[in-house]
């Protein structure tokens, strides 16, 4: 069966740089979740273009594609703000206060968790736990963890990211 | 590569080594503090104290000591520094020279490393993860070496078990079966698979063991790979772990580069190649076979066993499949012998356990210690008990599928089956501490939200009744729930326990078990008296999985 590959969604580098992805394991099926992986570290989301280029690329059908995209917690459909602050929300981050952080950020911010900031600055996220028990309660400010944090700090650290409107 | 390359490229890093040994613990927990910018300063400070020749600084895994970090370790001293800043750096130097420094101090003979046996965290703290000529100088690949030539696979797989190994992801299967299984399988293909997916929230064993010591689990995946007859092997890991990831990637490369993954092994007719996989933030993956359709890039969702992954597995070939723990031991069972090994832990549980030491507890941190030791001396000892003004009421193991044990049970022993007994389980390591402040009945719902989150969706015990639990639990502790609803919530319980496809659910109720059995009255004082007129014939309408 000749495979008809489909042309790159735009003229963007970053593409490229998928589909050396996907050659590399060969355009097979398994490779869908490592091509998603590669989407959001290039363009922070999953939009809908990228996931149907995926889609006729590893030839799979479109509806297991978003099957896939929907059922991890990893991957979002919505593009993210400029500064992500992600909570921990894991058992000794939990027992350690994490609640009281995401209260404040939330107040702080005015937006709940898995939402950004209308200005589009600041992503709420949470997670399950990023394994740094040992220095709980844990946010992760733009990929960098800070631990034993009160509400109090994370929002300073907050305050750059953020002008209170 | 050969036997007398892999010696000499010992040799020579053991020639290469300077009379001080400084080491900086660059695991996740400290590198989020700093542990960059500290071990540029204290390069930077051995240079300026012209102290070159005498002294190195290393960056090393993780020491454990998690709570105190970042740290510093210098053993030929017998110094332990906790707490560094980067500012600290010239003083620590200059105490190397005569000088003073004002650092706070840790002392490493106190209980919490001296009461651990270190058997997967050997290296944890000491060779560089980032290097294989570290572990290449700590005796490494010569295991492989050795099974490669000296030992038949059935010889390999008959040491695993007599070790008396059992998996430690949690469920303790015998881990020499499992390989014997997969051995006798029939297939033109097999599989390595090490589960990295360590969902468990408090849990950082595997983490650590990654981030510290990369190799040892790929060398341990390729012994396994010789043992079975397979030739490939994947390393699932979450994707919340990129140093773990990064440091897995140079690991592999570098075995590659030496000759010590890939075709022809050690000049022998073995081959072997590891590639990774990165999670997507489900903790259903880490059921073998939702870890496997997630492998093969489909939605992570379990299937029935039978067949078990032994015997049709990833893309329908037998595939072994054992947790990061699992693989770090088998390195030492080769290199020491299984009778060794057989020796460690109790009857029925051998050798040691790494737990992820966290919560209301002084000692916050990894540590690795004896089957058979008890919770006391594991939270008083190693642990060093409440932090100040708080009293220890409970230890939860085994995460969202595990339980919460009392204070009073505290002389309980841990292995597999005594945990079971009291109604928790050893699960991968987590073991969090909760004092008085602690709500048992919002730990429940807290654990109840998160199966809730995690359930895949695809069998209805689990889908539809987790989310009754967690509506009920948070009835009760809004002060609205009646004795109806908590026997609703037991029934529940047990329906779901015993429906549910996977072990996400048939585990999911384990909490609210657990607490219910040791914690009732906490349930019911948040209850309201019954409306009247609605009494009677509740009574021993009890679900049976509570006494």
């Amino acid at each position: 069966m000749k495979a008809v590959k489909p042309a790159l969604p735009s003229q963007d580098k970053r593409w490229k740089i998928i589909d050396a992805k996907m050659r590399k394991l060969g355009y097979q099926s398994h490779a869908l979740i490592e091509t998603l992986h590669a989407v959001q570290e290039s363009f922070g989301y999953l939009d809908e273009a990228a996931l149907k280029w995926v889609a006729k690329s590893l030839r799979v059908p479109p509806s297991k594609v978003y099957g896939v995209a929907t059922f991890y917690n990893f991957f979002t459909l919505k593009p993210q703000g400029a500064h992500t602050c992600v909570v921990c929300l894991g058992t000794a981050c939990y027992v350690k206060g994490a609640a009281h952080i995401i209260e404040a950020i939330e107040a702080f911010a005015k937006i709940k968790q898995g939402e950004t900031t209308p200005d589009k600055q600041l992503s709420l996220l949470t997670a399950r736990c990023i394994g740094a028990c040992g220095i709980a309660p844990t946010v992760v400010f733009d990929g960098a963890v800070a631990g034993r944090l009160t509400p109090d700090q994370a929002i300073e650290k907050l305050k750059g990211y953020v002008h209170a409107s | 590569m050969l036997l007398e390359e892999l010696n000499a490229l010992a040799e020579k890093e053991k020639a290469g080594r300077k009379q001080i040994c400084v080491r900086c613990c660059m695991s996740a927990g400290c590198v989020s503090s700093q542990a960059v910018e500290i071990k540029k300063a204290l390069e930077k400070a051995v240079v300026d104290k012209q102290l070159t020749d005498k002294v190195e600084i290393r960056r090393v895994g993780c020491m454990g000591y998690c709570g105190q970090g970042p740290m510093v370790s210098i053993e030929s001293e017998g110094l332990l520094y906790e707490h560094v800043t980067p500012e600290n750096a010239p003083s620590i130097v200059e105490a190397l020279a005569g000088g003073k420094t004002d650092v706070e101090k840790g002392d490493p003979n106190m209980p919490f490393f001296a009461r651990q046996m270190l058997v997967v965290r050997a290296h944890g703290g000491r060779i560089d993860p980032e290097r294989i000529e570290d572990y290449i100088e700590v005796g490494g690949y010569t295991a492989l070496h050795r099974v490669v030539h000296d030992q038949t696979p059935a010889q390999v797989v008959e040491a695993m078990t007599k070790s008396g190994l059992r998996g430690r992801g949690g469920a303790g299967f015998p881990s020499g079966l499992k390989w014997a299984t997969v051995a006798k399988s029939k297939g033109d293909r097999k599989y390595v698979i090490c589960n990295g997916d360590e969902g468990d929230p408090g849990a950082f064993m595997d983490r650590s063991v990654l981030e510290s010591d990369p190799h040892t689990v790929i060398e341990g995946m390729a012994i396994a790979g010789y043992a079975v007859g397979a030739s490939q092997g994947y390393i699932y890991v979450r994707a919340e772990y990129p140093l773990a990831i990064s440091r897995l990637q140079i690991a592999i490369r570098q075995a590659k580069q030496n000759g010590l993954l890939g075709e022809g092994l050690f000049e022998s007719t073995f081959n072997f190649n590891v590639e990774i996989r990165i999670g997507a933030g489900a903790f259903v993956c880490g059921e073998e076979t939702a870890l496997m359709a997630s492998i093969e890039g489909r939605r992570g969702q379990p299937r029935p066993r039978p067949p078990f992954p032994a015997e049709s597995g990833l893309w329908g070939y037998p595939t072994l499949i054992n947790n990061v723990e699992t693989f770090a031991n088998v390195v030492p069972i080769i290199q020491k012998g299984p009778e060794w090994y057989a020796t460690l832990g109790t009857e029925k549980s051998k050798g040691t356990k790494v737990f992820a030491l966290t919560g209301k507890v002084r000692n916050n941190g990894l540590i690795e210690v004896p089957m058979g030791i008890t919770i006391r001396q594991i939270v008083e000892e190693l642990g060093g008990g409440a932090p100040e003004g708080a009293t220890i009421k409970a230890v939860q193991t085994g995460g969202p599928s595990g339980g919460c044990i009392p204070a009073e049970l505290f002389d309980t022993p841990v292995d597999y089956d005594s945990l079971m007994k009291v109604g928790s389980i050893m699960g991968s390591g987590g073991m969090v501490v909760m004092d008085n402040s602690t709500n048992m009945v919002d730990v429940a719902r807290f654990y109840m939200q998160f199966c809730m989150e995690e359930s895949c969706g695809k069998c209805i015990p689990c889908r539809a009744g987790t989310v009754q639990m967690y509506n009920l639990l948070n009835k009760i502790l809004s002060k609205q729930g009646t004795i109806k609803d908590l026997e609703a919530l037991e029934e529940l319980c047990d329906m779901v326990k015993n429906t549910s496809l996977c072990g996400l659910g048939q585990t999911a109720p384990n909490p609210v078990i657990s607490t219910l059995r040791y914690f009732r009255n906490e349930y019911l004082a948040l209850l309201q008296p019954e409306p009247p007129g609605e009494k009677a014939k509740t009574n021993g309408h009890l679900a049976g999985s509570t006494h």
